[in-house]
């Protein structure tokens, strides 16, 4: 089979979690679109591994793994934080500033 | 058909539409197991694609860790905080939708424009000496400092979740030693100091739920603990008192 596939498929789930970033308004939900967009990233660099034969796309998508976990927790742990001070995990409610 | 467009033409769908369908749950568990299951279909794609090692970390790292984080944060921020599906700003949907269906269309064109139809090289042969060897070789060999830094940052990331995590003791301070014995020892409490007495002990009975018995022959609720009052489990002491004995009047006379 053509691995360009991958790619077509890569692109929508890449898509879907844009729309999801955009649209969703819980905190946590977009985290999860974000980590969608991420793993559709990941799909497209193993996918280039093996059109191009060398596994330099899977050691980046090793990578993109660990920054992911990373991003994760300090971003779960800010959300925790807000919901502590303001009772709410909505991005939308976190908008002192434009007061 | 091959084994794998098998796979892909039957997973592909199904990742598709549970990632869409993620989008329209209205709460945040229900769109966790749809990611968890999207996560998995990725790690069998990897699988497929002759990544085994990272089809592997996938379902460890994704669908285990991370995955278990996030439900975990979930049950601690409220598991019954529903989002609501109402758009605040006018037409952001509407927007979004348009926008990444253009990006999409944008993507796909791209993709299929560089597609030359050439046949894949394969991992065969980067693969030869075992993919997990490989990665390693890379890993270890060109990519050392990328690696290095990394960990530098995964464990920064720990640190720093464990200072925003960290929240100040707030509140009523514990009661020290000293405040507990005053309360003991001053006003109301000093009749019960010694402590209470205990319960029933007779030659027939030996048990938490009969009172004991004061000097003049009453029950002492004291004896009994809070909790058996509260339940009615106390027993009648008086039904253990000898029969037929002389009545004995205040001043000892028979």
């Amino acid at each position: 089979m053509n691995p360009t596939n991958y790619l077509y498929l890569s692109a929508i789930l890449f898509s879907i979690g844009a729309v999801g970033v955009i649209v969703r308004r819980n905190a946590i939900v977009v985290f999860m679109c974000i980590e969608l967009m991420l793993n559709a990233a990941n799909l497209a660099f193993v996918t280039f591994a093996k059109m191009n034969g060398n596994l330099e796309g899977q050691v980046i998508a090793f990578f993109t793994m660990v920054v992911a976990a990373c991003e994760v927790v300090v971003g779960l742990a800010i959300i925790v934080t807000i919901f502590r001070s303001r009772r709410s995990a909505s991005v939308d409610d976190a908008s002192l500033l434009s007061r | 058909m091959t084994g794998e467009s098998a796979l892909f033409w039957v997973l592909a769908p199904l990742s598709v539409a549970a990632a869409i369908a993620m989008l329209f749950m209205k709460k945040a568990v229900h769109s966790a197991i749809l990611l968890a299951w999207v996560m998995i279909t990725l790690a069998i794609f990897y699988i497929a694609l002759e990544a085994p090692f990272l089809g592997i970390v996938q379902i460890v790292v994704y669908t285990g860790a991370v995955m278990m984080l996030f439900l975990f944060i979930l049950m601690l921020v409220g598991v019954d905080s529903s989002d609501s599906l109402v758009e605040k700003i006018k037409g952001l949907r509407s927007v979004a939708i348009f926008t990444v269906l253009g990006f999409v269309a944008a993507l796909t064109s791209l993709i299929a424009r560089t597609d030359n139809g050439q046949a894949p090289v394969g991992l065969g042969e980067a693969n030869g000496g075992g993919n997990v060897q490989g990665i390693a070789e890379l890993i270890f060999g060109d990519y050392v400092w990328a690696f290095e830094v990394i960990s530098a940052l995964l464990i920064t990331a720990a640190l720093g979740a464990m200072v925003l995590g960290h929240s100040e003791k707030s509140g009523v301070a514990k009661s020290s030693q000293r405040a507990r014995s005053i309360a003991r020892f001053r006003g109301k409490s000093i009749a019960t100091a010694a402590g209470l007495p205990g319960s029933g002990v007779y030659a027939r009975n030996n048990a938490v739920d009969l009172p004991a018995l004061l000097p003049d022959g009453k029950p002492s609720d004291l004896s009994i603990a809070e909790v058996l009052h509260r339940r009615g489990d106390v027993q009648e002491t008086k039904s253990y008192a000898l029969e037929g004995l002389p009545k004995i009047d205040e001043e000892g006379n028979k």
